[in-house]
């Protein structure tokens, strides 16, 4: 860091912190698989009952030839399941446990109230009801649209990728159909920096699209010479994130788009890092042609576990005829005031219905809860809690200035170890070993949702770790649910179900 | 004082303190400061998108959403409403499960780990099938994946994906656009009354076919009689045998695996989702030689340092943050919560439930058919086949008219042809239903 920064003084002894997550452990073994609970089997039709072991019988209406023999499942009491869900639960760490600074990952505090709204009623329709049945519904798809449209200087926005990379992947083909449609259906290049993030050059690929790689500059940026000779009638599109995986902002970012547009291409803006940037620069402003929203990051709709999330995709007008069909506007005339149409040259559906809805509903509700001052606002301390956080640490942090998020280097520490270890202070671990550029890379962003307090915990916990010798890391973590699991044995010698785990034995 | 803000996010809690410490801390006056964004592409205007409190937030959505009429829905075609119980709603909203993320540090994360563990072994079950992943996006999405590994695991070149040509719009262009970017062209073959037509399929299969699609039971749920017959077709050609169904489906029609399936696909959130305006989960099963190339995420068993068994993700290599352009799929974030719901509800019923579920939606339906076919200008079901909670039904009006009539009385209907509803039972009550006989009878003639 630079040197004119201070360091605060830091209330707290990283050695007087204890984590311990919640452990059952019966028979030397943690909470039981349901199916070592109760595993019930019922035959169905004519089978055999007593073939294998006691079964239930249970007939049924159709025909044997067209029905199978048993089905094996676990049949417990609804308050054993409770039970067995509630201990579940207590193994995981949320965001609501503590503070969970997994870098790219964007994971804010979210509001409790929109899973009430999502959880109405008059949410739950199907996805085949007449327009005029579900106004309500086609309204708020509208308004959202129009938010999102706003928020990132977007012409049209499409609802249906049920994910950010479901999003890149309708850029990529809105893309596509574009060229195609110019008469420029060779191109077949798409330009991705080396710092992208994976599914950037998962989604190209599945898009049939050669990746060209783009190294960054000493600074951490695009190269513009490298771009320069990366560019050529054959590019579709450069896929580029702002600011990038290292949380700096490309500020070449008119040249770039110049650059990308001369040779006729397109600029897809990938929105992982959207929360650094809310009411201080709009990627439409920039000079992207098309990017994503990860809602359930830049919106605080609950990561799940893993998803569900929602990849809207806004648009420049020209390319607003091929977005996804079918998509929501206000009507003009008619008896309803909203309806769903197809873009003149759509590229179809990405999904079977239109994405994750109750998932939108919670990104409407949280926008809509913020408004302008409240999205600046969580853009602005977002970027000061990353600044002041890595200004705490004892661990370098190579590349700068950067916004929501920072990569530190561990050094001589491995970065795996180093986060098994943060587990043990009860602070979730940054994102480890990536982007490669940084070795033993902590990539860390803390969000706007931690006060000074937490912060200080935080790093008080980093730099705890900063001081631990490679004895106790390597014997990380002691406090969690599990200790170190072995992943090589599990990719190994995979065994993927309960009835693997019993052919096994 | 967090409560007290009058403009920012309420869920920044930074005091003046706080703040004034942080910014001398990093050396700036204000936060602006810290943005690095040239003048030219900077954002000095407003959204307009005005600041409301959690409960003007709450009433502003409530009110949007009660625009959508109440209305009774007999509407499936993939998409069903059964019943969830309460367990379900109270135990997966448990804050941890919501505001967790995938689980890249394991020992951390166990509790998510082994409920999507307990999923794949759920959908193992129910396939036949020695793999299950914990979830893709919905089943258009995971019939997309699917004919991407036909093509990568495919020893012979070929191009040729066949599906039935009653196939769903929202599926065949899901996964035309998933084969846009490969060789494979999406081609169909003829069904009669919702079942593939045999003969007609045996004459189109050939050595360039690389998949072959088939819905059990099918749109419109009739139960497909032929599957042996199918899986030996595609075996025969060495092209892939998908099949599409659900977890309540498949609890009592003929395992997959025993058809020949090799990858079974379709939408598991007919357990633990409401009729969320299609939101869904993305159900993918299939033979353990096509291990290193199943797309999506698998949870494995293992051993921690003291050699009691835990879970992990495992196989990552295969994903797409490690091996990037040459993965098996690009999905990353995916449909973990909407996995444990499933579970959590297939838990709930039991085997014994799952059964009765799905004989239920026999027996029903059967009735329901029988009651409308008694009433004049109706027949139902219009064809002479097994079904499952569904059925098309002939009427003798133009079948939009009777469905407009229809959701003035407060029930939606699917139509299906000029003259054809689709009707479901699922998720319905018998009262429900009663007051639904009796609204066709007062709307038919």
């Amino acid at each position: 860091m630079s040197d004119e920064r201070t360091t605060a003084e830091t209330p707290i002894d990283a050695s007087q912190v204890r984590y311990d997550q919640a452990r059952y452990v019966e028979n030397g073994q943690y909470e039981p698989l349901l199916s070592e609970k109760d595993l019930t089997r019922v035959a169905i039709g004519d089978a055999d009952a007593g073939e294998e072991g006691e079964a239930t019988r249970v007939d049924s209406p159709l025909p044997d030839d067209l029905t199978r023999d048993s089905l094996e499942l676990p049949e417990l009491s609804e308050p054993e399941l409770a039970r067995h869900y509630t201990r579940l639960s207590q193994m995981i760490y949320g965001i609501d446990s503590g503070p969970y600074p997994l870098g790219s990952c964007t994971m804010k505090y979210n509001p409790k109230f929109t899973e009430d709204v999502a959880a109405l009623p008059s949410a739950a329709v199907h996805p085949d009801r007449s327009e005029r049945s579900i106004q309500g519904t086609l309204e708020l798809l509208a308004r959202l649209q129009d938010y999102l449209g706003r928020i990132g200087g977007m012409d049209a926005v499409t609802l249906q990728p049920p994910a950010g990379a479901a999003g890149e992947f309708v850029g990529i083909r809105v893309a596509a159909a574009y060229h195609e449609h110019n008469g420029e259906g060779h191109r077949d290049e798409v330009i991705i920096p080396e710092s992208a993030h994976g599914t950037n050059f998962a989604t190209a690929a599945l898009g049939g699209y050669d990746v060209v790689s783009l190294p960054s500059n000493e600074e951490g940026r695009v190269e513009l010479e490298a771009l320069e000779a990366a560019l050529s009638e054959n590019t579709a599109a450069l896929m580029l994130t702002n600011p990038n995986t290292l949380g700096l902002f490309e500020r070449d970012i008119e040249e770039i788009a110049e650059m990308v547009h001369d040779v006729g291409g397109l600029l897809y803006y990938d929105g992982a890092n959207l929360n650094a940037l809310l009411g201080r620069a709009r990627p439409g402003d920039m000079g992207f042609d098309v990017m994503h929203y990860n809602v359930h990051k830049t919106f605080a709709t609950p990561h799940g576990g893993g998803g569900p999330g929602a990849g809207p995709v806004g648009v420049v007008e020209d390319l607003e005829p091929f977005l996804p069909a079918p998509r929501v506007r206000e009507a003009n005339g008619g008896d309803v005031d909203y309806e769903l149409f197809d873009p003149d040259h759509t590229i179809g559906h990405v999904h079977g219905y239109q994405g994750n809805w109750l998932v939108l509903i919670k990104a409407f509700a949280y926008i809509a809860r913020l408004g302008d001052d409240g999205l600046a606002d969580a853009s602005a301390k977002a970027v000061l809690n990353a600044n002041y956080l890595a200004s705490q640490l004892e661990y370098d942090v190579p590349y700068e200035p950067f916004h929501h998020e920072f990569v530190a280097s561990a050094g001589e520490q491995d970065a795996a170890d180093v986060a098994k270890r943060m587990l043990d202070y009860g602070v979730h671990p940054p994102t480890t070993k990536w982007p490669e550029i940084v070795p033993e890379a902590l990539m860390t962003e803390p969000t706007e949702i931690e006060s000074k307090e937490t912060l200080d915990r935080l790093a008080a916990a980093f730099n705890a770790v900063a001081e631990e010798g490679d004895e106790v890391l390597e014997d990380a973590p002691d406090r969690t649910t599990a200790r170190r699991i072995d992943q090589t044995s599990a990719a190994r010698n995979p065994r993927l179900s309960w009835q693997a785990l019993t052919d096994d034995e | 004082m967090h409560g007290s803000h009058e403009t920012g996010s309420p869920y920044a809690p930074h005091t003046d303190d706080g703040r004034t410490a942080m910014l001398e801390a990093v050396g700036v006056e204000t936060a602006a400061d810290l943005f690095d964004i040239p003048a030219a592409v900077a954002f000095d205007d407003e959204f307009g998108i005005d600041a409301r409190t959690e409960r003007e937030t709450r009433r502003l959505v409530r009110s949007v959403l009660e625009r959508n009429d109440e209305l009774t829905e007999l509407l499936g075609r993939g998409h069903y409403g059964y019943y969830i119980p309460s367990l379900v709603d109270h135990l997966a909203d448990r804050s941890e499960f919501l505001t967790s993320y995938t689980q890249y540090q394991p020992e951390v994360s166990q509790g998510f780990l082994q409920a999507l563990f307990e999923y794949q072994s759920l959908l193992v079950e129910l396939t036949g099938l020695e793999i299950a992943n914990c979830s893709m996006y919905d089943a258009a999405t995971a019939l997309g994946e699917a004919a991407t590994l036909a093509d990568r695991v495919r020893d012979t070149s070929g191009h040729r994906v066949l599906v039935p040509d009653i196939l769903r719009e929202g599926r065949r262009s899901t996964l035309e656009n998933y084969v846009a970017g490969t060789d494979l062209e999406v081609e169909t073959y003829p069904t009669a009354d919702g079942n593939a037509d045999l003969e007609a399929l045996e004459e189109i299969v050939d050595e360039e076919t690389v998949m072959i699609y088939a819905e059990n039971p099918t749109i419109r749920g009739t139960i497909e009689e032929n599957l042996s017959a199918i899986g030996e077709s595609a075996a025969d050609a060495e092209a892939l045998f998908v099949l599409g169904s659900d977890p309540v489906a498949l609890s009592v029609l003929q395992r997959p695996a025993d058809v020949g399936a090799d990858v079974v696909i379709g939408d598991a959130s007919v357990l633990g989702l409401p009729t969320s305006y299609g939101m869904g989960l993305g159900l993918f099963a299939c033979r353990d030689d096509y291990l290193r190339q199943v797309p999506g995420r698998l949870v494995g068993a293992s051993e921690d340092a003291t050699d009691r068994r835990a879970f992990t993700l495992t196989l990552q290599t295969r994903e797409q943050h490690i091996r990037r352009e040459r993965a098996t799929s690009n999905i990353c974030t995916n449909q973990a919560w909407v996995a444990l719901r499933t579970a959590m509800h297939a838990a709930t019923l039991g085997p014994t439930g799952m059964v009765e579920l799905a004989n239920r939606g026999v027996r029903r339906a059967d009735e329901v058919a029988q009651r409308l076919d008694d009433l004049e200008g109706v027949t139902a079901a219009v064809h002479d086949r097994h079904h499952l909670r569904e059925f098309v039904a002939h009427v003798d009006q133009p079948a939009q008219e009777v469905a407009d009539a229809l959701e003035e009385r407060g029930f939606a209907v699917h139509v299906v042809g000029e003259h054809e509803l689709q009707l479901c039972v699922a998720g319905v009550t018998d009262e429900q239903l009663d007051a639904f006989v009796t609204a066709v009878s007062e709307v038919v003639r």
